[in-house]
Formats: structure tokens, sequence, C-alpha cells
């Protein structure tokens, strides 16, 4: 963790490892994509009640198309908007894929994968520090993933788009506790096939 | 880890990756078997277990031990059927769509796919379906949707998970992103949601076999994109009956490589 200025924060994310902060309302978080190609899983949670957390369908349903962009309100659970993306210069981001499992990794690529670091271990770590549990664990956020849906309902995680230090913007409308898993997924091109570090900044935001 | 061995791995796994998709997305195009007809898969009389309507705006608890299925009709063509459900046993494993449709290269499910958990296992198997459009990304209705749609809150799909769930000492907390059963949703080329009213028939029904001792709610409420005002949502009709053991070429299980493996790591809870 690294002070840059009066009240400001910010932190580089090793590979593979996980991160949470509380942002407050009017906050902005910045994630940037440091090396290129890095996914970056993330949930939100209301901080006063964490059985209030960001919905994925509830998200794609108030927003009514299939990816996050620039402009899109982070829904949560009970219909509020927990935060918007106020800034994105990658394009577009997944939310319906979900996290990388041990688990789902072993049915996906063969049970030999079973036995390597994933998001979800990763989130229950992170999430065991604020008293929450996999039962609390929902469809992510996939910042920097590329997964294109067709019309006939084709889905495939293709390669990230991103290019070294792409960044979205998230900006809190409500205090939220942000989780982020900094993917280690190996067996699809999410990270290029090599998982790198991500840097987070958080500012206030004038104007808010 | 030398670096000509870290890039060899990558390599290798690019090139299982391209082969993992080539062929779970092929099993699209030539596998996958043709919806059951309107007529078809009678239930034999003495299979069946249960059997009861669900009036529009309410919801089911069932609770299915593994190898029994669990048919859901859309009696009237009108209504779409939200779904969640919880392995019996631990709750904390449940539906995730979200491995369902990244799984099988689709977020499109019809008869020969599967429900997965978030633990790498099948919760039910789609051994008949008429209908072959349902959603997984958009979810159910909720008060602010009803709200939007109709100009009052209506009974809605979250509100009946609430109360579902609340009844077997669940909470919202237990809640997962649900599937929606007969809601023919589909996307634009820049990602909208579009719904097909063709694709909903009076009498079509699935037939969802429990690959695990399961606690299943079904919500029968309007979708949140159902452009029909009034809501058309009429009564589903809900049989739960005794399906016949899977074969060794049954449908599901040997769909597709993940599939099978998803089938071995199940049936280790029964071994």
């Amino acid at each position: 963790m690294t002070s840059i200025s009066d009240g400001a924060y910010a932190c580089d994310i090793p590979a593979e490892r996980p991160w949470s902060h509380v942002l407050r309302k009017g906050q902005t978080l910045r994630i940037i994509d440091s090396e290129g190609q890095q996914a970056v899983d993330a949930l939100l949670y209301c901080a006063d009640d964490p059985a209030e957390r960001y919905s994925s369908q509830d998200t794609l349903r108030v927003q009514g198309s299939a990816y996050i962009e620039l402009g899109t309100r982070l829904i949560s659970n009970k219909g509020r908007v927990m935060a918007r993306i106020t800034a994105d210069s990658c394009g577009r981001h997944d939310t319906s894929a979900g996290c990388c499992s041990c688990e789902s990794n072993a049915v996906r690529f063969g049970e030999a994968t079973k036995y390597q670091h994933a998001c979800r271990e990763n989130f229950i770590l992170e999430l065991s520090k604020h008293g929450l549990t996999k039962r609390d664990i929902v469809s992510n956020l996939n910042f920097f993933m590329n997964v294109p849906i067709d019309a006939s309902g084709k889905f495939t995680v293709v390669d990230g788009i991103s290019a070294p230090g792409n960044y979205v913007e998230v900006t809190a409308e409500m205090d939220v506790l942000f989780v982020i898993s900094n993917c280690p997924q190996v067996n699809n091109p999410c990270n290029g096939f090599n998982p790198t570090p991500i840097r987070v900044e958080i500012r206030d935001t004038p104007g808010l | 880890m030398t670096a000509q061995t870290k890039q060899e791995i990558a390599e290798a796994n690019r090139r299982r990756y391209e082969e993992l998709r080539a062929a779970g997305q092929e099993l699209a195009l030539k596998g996958l078997p043709e919806p059951t007809a309107l007529d078809g898969a009678p239930i034999a009389a003495d299979a069946v277990i249960h059997r009861e309507q669900v009036p529009g705006g309410w919801y089911a608890t069932l609770r299915l031990r593994r190898g029994e299925a669990l048919r859901i009709v859309d009696d009237s063509g009108g209504s779409s059927v939200s779904l969640i459900g919880w392995r019996e046993e631990d709750t904390s494993e449940r539906v995730n769509c979200a491995d369902t449709v990244k799984v099988q290269w689709s977020a499109a499910i019809s008869k020969g796919r599967v429900i997965l958990s978030d633990m790498g296992r099948v919760l039910l198997s789609l051994v008949e379906d008429t209908s072959g459009a349902h959603d997984l990304l958009v979810g159910g209705s909720t008060p602010a949707s009803t709200l939007a749609a109709f100009g009052a809150t209506t009974r809605n799909t979250q509100q009946n998970f609430l109360a579902a769930a609340a009844k077997i000492g669940l909470d919202v907390r237990d809640i997962p992103p649900c599937v929606t059963l007969f809601a023919p949703v589909s996307l634009d080329d820049a990602g909208r949601f579009l719904w097909n009213p063709d694709r909903k028939r009076p009498g079509d029904f699935v037939d969802l076999r429990a690959e695990m001792n399961l606690i299943i709610v079904a919500s029968n409420c309007a979708h949140p994109l159902d452009p029909a005002r009034p809501a058309a949502t009429g009564p589903v009709t809900l049989i739960k009956h005794r399906a016949p053991p899977p074969g060794d070429d049954d449908l599901c299980r040997t769909a597709s490589p993940e599939a099978a493996r998803a089938f071995a790591f199940t049936d280790r809870l029964y071994a």
C-alpha cells in the first residue's frame, strides 16, 4: 500500500493475488491493467449490509444489454445503483462468465487443473477477512475479459483486448466493499496464458 | 522455471483451449438432438410421484432425489419459469449460471445440456425439452422491474425466491442468479437483448432430471423482457416423476468431455 497524496491510495496487486478495500460514496477506483491482457475479477458488497451485493443479472436487465461498458450502472440485488463505470480505455468487459474455480477448471480443462490456484480461492480468503463466505460469492465482474456472445448464444473467452496501461474507473454511489481477484487462470486466453500484476488507485471525485 | 519452459506450457495450454473450444462449439452444430415433440415423451402413470399447478405470480418448492425428474409445463404458452436450486445436504452448493454457460460454451441451453453447480457437478439434466428457449443472462422479475413494466409492483420472482428460501431456513445470501425457462432471449450484434415471442407455444415443457438430492424453487412470473401488457402469465404444471435410469449412452452424460467430467465428479458423491 502506498499513499500517493492527500487521502489518495494506490496499491500494486501482484499476479494471482486478491485485494479488498472499502470505497466511500463518491470515491473513484481506477483499475489499471499494468502489463496488458489481464482479467480482473471483482465483487461489490454494500459496506453497511453485505447481504446487499452486486448482481450481474439485475445489472444486465436494467441496462438491456450483455456487456459492461462506459456508463454501465452496477446494480445490487436490491435494485439500487452501487457504482457506475465512469471511465474506460479498454472497451468491453464481461459479467456473465463468473470466476474460475478449482472445481470448474477440473470440468473444463481436465482433473489435473484442479490443483491450480483460482479466483474463487482468492475470493474465499479475501471475503473471510470481512466475515463473508463462499455463500456470498455471486456472478462477478470480469474487467478486461473479452467474452463475446453471438446471436445463437455461442459463448467464448477470447484473447484479452486490453493493452498495457489500459484502465477502467468505477465511481461508488454508496459505501461499497470492493473485492478483487487478480485472475490466476492459465488455461484460457483471458490472461494471455500469463497472469501479471495490476494496479489500483482510489481518489475522491470532485463534483459528486 | 525457465522462460522457455513457461512459454512451452503457455503454448500447450493455448492448443488445449483451442481444441476444447472447437469441440465444444461444434457440438451445438451437429451433436445436439432435435427438441422433444410437444406430444412426445409421455410419463407412465405409475412413474408420477406428485403433480401440482402453480398459478401465475406464484412459486413452488420441491425436493428431488437423485434420479427423480421434474416436468415443467407452460400450459398457456404465456409463462416463464425462473429456477434456482441447492444441494440438499449442503446448500452452499447451488445453481451456477456462469459455470453452466462457460463449461458448455453456450449461453443457450436445450435438450442434452446440463445445469451445473458451483462445485463442478451436475445439478440437473435437460433430458426432454420442447422449447430450447431459456435465459441464463437476464434473470427474473423484481419489484423494480414490475413497477417499470406494469405501473405497479406486482408479484415477482425476486420476492418469490426470498419467501421460498426463508421457508427452508435460507436467506437472500443464498439466492444465486437464476435460469428462466420458456424465456426466448437472444442478443443482437451490439449485445442488446431481444425477445423472440414466436419461440413460445402452449404446452412447451422440459424434463429436468436431478443428478443429486436437490431443493428446487420454481417461480412462475413474467420474464422482465416479456413485452405482454398486461402480463400473459398463466398457470404452469409441475410433475415430479421417476425418470428412467440413464444408460451408458445417456444424452446428457455423453454430450461432451466437459459434461462427462462433471458427471464423473457428481457420481463420486454417491460412490
